[in-house]
């Protein structure tokens, strides 16, 4: 049982966040159609996101969206299809999140950084 | 028009089954004729609820060919399949017997969400002025004609994921009484509705707006009401 205030919190988290998160995506489709259409190879790809500080924006936002996102939604979903409930769901959807954060910004930095 | 209904109702509590009647058909036939008619001629066993028969009341809403309706408001016409109609009890509710529902837990989640009146003025006083071009005069008008009669309730996905959710009807009436500026409890009205079991969990699915007989839309009044206890979190009041 959670406390109305986190309740109204967890909400407005999610929904901020998947503002975000549609603004990211909008970007990612344009990044894909760009780099598909004109044929780059992935080493072509990664010549061009190479320290690009827009590219490791932008995916480091998404990831972080993702981030917040995500748990929030799978403890609902815990609750309701699976009935499962209590502080293991949190804890779970917590270290899920990091999990997301994790590798999603290591992601980020391969294809930006290394 | 075909002569004769193939009518399957349900009989029995939780553990039951579906028993298959014939009835005859006639012009502008609704539901609740047919239930009627099986009881009073076929089986006179038979369990059902309802009063008033023109859509006042709402104690005769039933699941009608697997929807929540009001049955003395639907023509036959309308819902029967090839000559058939299957009649069971609402939906997330426990069954007393056949087509009779407990409807204690769907009232009490009404009283839950804090759903009484209280305002601070008496007898002496003055009438309160609400404007009805209000904005709030307005919200709660879109609202407040619903009758509680449980079609939202049966037909919420989220009910029956989440029982202890407060269900569409209840969360409804709070956000009528949200809107209602004479009322004086509405910080604790927002605590509850805010909580694991209230608006924060709906998923505006929709299915009690689609099928509200009132043309009710509680989803836009929990829309409403998130909103409401958003900005009320944000302000550190709940």
């Amino acid at each position: 049982m959670t406390s109305s205030r986190t309740q109204a919190k967890l909400w407005y988290w999610q929904r901020a966040s998947a503002m975000v998160m549609a603004v990211c995506v909008l970007g990612h489709l344009a990044v894909m159609i760009y780099a598909v259409r004109g044929g780059l190879s992935a080493a072509e790809i990664l010549g061009r996101t190479h320290g690009s500080r827009l590219f490791a924006s932008l995916y480091t936002l998404l990831v972080l969206a993702c981030a917040v996102h995500v748990p929030i939604g799978l403890v609902a979903i815990a609750e309701e299809w699976a009935g499962w409930r209590g502080s293991k769901v949190t804890i779970g959807a917590g270290l899920f999140s990091a999990l997301i954060a994790i590798m999603g910004l290591r992601t980020v930095y391969g294809v930006v950084a290394a | 028009m075909t002569k004769n209904l193939k009518v399957k109702i349900w009989r029995g509590g939780k553990e039951g089954g579906f028993a298959t009647f014939d009835v005859p058909r006639q012009e502008n036939q609704t539901v609740l004729d047919v239930v009627t008619y099986v009881q009073r001629n076929l089986d006179p066993l038979l369990a059902y609820r309802f009063a008033c028969r023109v859509g006042m009341c709402g104690s005769c809403a039933m699941t009608v060919n697997g929807v929540a309706r009001w049955t003395c408001r639907t023509n036959v016409s309308k819902v029967e399949k090839d000559g058939r109609l299957e009649i069971a009890p609402l939906s997330h509710l426990p069954i007393i017997k056949d087509l009779v529902t407990d409807m204690r837990e769907f009232f009490d989640k009404g009283a839950r969400a804090k759903g009484q009146f209280k305002g601070k003025q008496n007898r002496q006083d003055e009438f309160a002025r609400v404007d009805p071009k209000s904005k709030e005069r307005i919200a709660a008008n879109a609202g407040i004609e619903c009758i509680g009669c449980g079609v939202c309730y049966a037909s919420c996905d989220v009910v029956g994921w989440r029982p202890e959710y407060l269900g569409p009807a209840a969360l409804n009436r709070a956000w009528t009484l949200v809107n209602d500026v004479r009322d004086i409890q509405q910080t604790e009205r927002l605590k509850v509705v805010a909580g694991d079991a209230g608006c924060n969990s709906c998923h505006s699915l929709g299915s009690c707006s689609e099928r509200c007989p009132k043309q009710i839309e509680p989803t836009a009044g929990i829309a409403g009401l998130k909103m409401l206890v958003a900005m009320a979190a944000l302000r550190g009041e709940i």
